[in-house]
């Protein structure tokens, strides 16, 4: 199936550019060509589907979705949820304040909430290209399942009083946007696609520019000095660390592969990874206008202990 | 008319107001272009932001943002 782009990259190669076959140069550059041409081509076709699922998932709908679960179908349900709704982080605040208004429980309401920025497609396609997809499965099971168990404890430490007050009294426009037509779809995909290729390229620019640049890094050799595979405590420092660092998840994938290049286990990994996309200051700064520091302390507290005991679980079995 | 950028500020609400002043200025109309950032005021429009309101109504919400084309043609339809 994929012969298609060797036969390309034979043509451009060998009869535009006029190389000869057979030697390091020529050789270097086929691969090149053949690899660039094929991961564009993959990731348009991924990205161009999973925006047409997408658009049939917006907030309001999802919301709906969760109405009136029972509660671990309904966290379950708000983990996966979190995957292919669309939004802006920026409504990050909005939605949590909508989905309470609605009736949806505070537990339930962090399930997504957690999962939706933890767990995306773009994550999950680059750690299969450069993984393998077995990484790039368990990585979608344990960021639902960090999702899940953390909105579960949440929700069992009813912690309703502590959401900043005057959410309970807000009163929502009950508006909806105007229902899309397959025309909107492919239009919302194609924008979609281009807007992610825009970032992905940035990405993939970033790491032809040598893994030698990546790897100098000074943060990341404080964090193998520091998390290596002798280390105990490296799994709740990776995490530690991972905090203030602040990336959305097709940013935080070089770094990763820096670290496992550099033989940092992949539970240390994942958790490094979790901590980086899941939870920071800058959200703690916004989250704060809609929860009290006792739930947000509670919030970070839980997931950063799940995501330990998902490391700790990971360099045990792996 | 009066349009609204509905969102507390990020990168995308900025776009956002600039499609909607861009539209604005291409169609040669009328009309006051106004940023609701306030949390409290936000929901009364939607919890899908960045979201573009006309004239009190909302056409557009979320991510991703429309096309200047799409702006204009929402403008358009509103108008007549």
């Amino acid at each position: 199936m994929f012969r298609i782009f060797t036969l390309l990259a034979d043509k451009i190669v060998y009869d535009w550019f006029g190389l000869t076959p057979g030697r390091h140069f020529s050789g270097a550059v086929h691969f090149f060509i053949e690899d660039t041409v094929k991961i564009f081509f993959l990731l348009s076709v991924i990205i161009f589907s999973v925006a047409v699922i997408r658009s049939f998932f917006p907030p309001e709908r999802t919301r709906r979705f969760l109405l009136g679960k029972k509660v671990l179908a309904g966290h379950i349900l708000a983990a996966l949820l979190g995957v292919v709704t669309p939004f802006c982080s920026c409504s990050a605040c909005p939605l949590f304040i909508g989905f309470l208004e609605a009736g949806i429980p505070l537990g339930i309401t962090f399930s997504f909430l957690i999962s939706a920025p933890m767990v995306n497609e773009i994550a999950l396609i680059l750690l299969f290209g450069l993984f393998g997809w077995k990484v790039a499965a368990i990585y979608l099971g344990v960021g639902l399942l960090v999702a899940v168990a953390s909105g579960i404890v949440i929700g069992r430490l009813r912690m309703e009083r502590f959401v900043a007050d005057y959410v309970w009294q807000l009163q929502m426009g009950e508006s909806e946007p105007p229902d899309l037509t397959w025309r909107d779809r492919f239009q919302y995909a194609v924008d979609y696609t281009k807007d992610i290729l825009r970032r992905i390229s940035l990405f993939v620019l970033a790491g032809i520019a040598a893994g030698a640049f990546v790897h100098g890094y000074v943060p990341q050799d404080f964090l193998l000095h520091y998390a290596g595979p002798d280390n105990l405590f490296a799994v709740p420092l990776a995490v530690f660390l991972g905090v203030p660092l602040y990336s959305n998840a097709a940013g935080v994938i070089p770094i990763v592969q820096a670290l496992m290049s550099k033989g940092l286990p992949l539970g240390t990994t994942l958790a490094f990874m979790m901590a980086v996309t899941a939870l920071s200051f800058p959200e703690a700064v916004i989250l704060s206008q809609v929860l009290k520091k006792e739930l947000l302390a509670v919030f970070f507290g839980t997931v950063a202990a799940a995501i330990v005991a998902v490391g700790y679980l990971f360099n045990f079995i792996m | 008319m009066e349009i609204k950028v509905v969102g507390p500020g990020c990168a995308n609400c900025a776009r956002l107001f600039e499609l909607a002043s861009r539209a604005v200025e291409e169609l040669h109309i009328e009309a006051r272009i106004e940023k609701v950032t306030g949390l409290q005021e936000i929901m009364k429009y939607t919890m899908n932001t960045p979201a573009l309101v006309l004239n009190g109504v909302l056409k557009h919400a979320g991510k991703p943002l429309p096309s200047l084309d799409k702006v204009k043609e929402l403008i358009q339809t509103e108008i007549r």
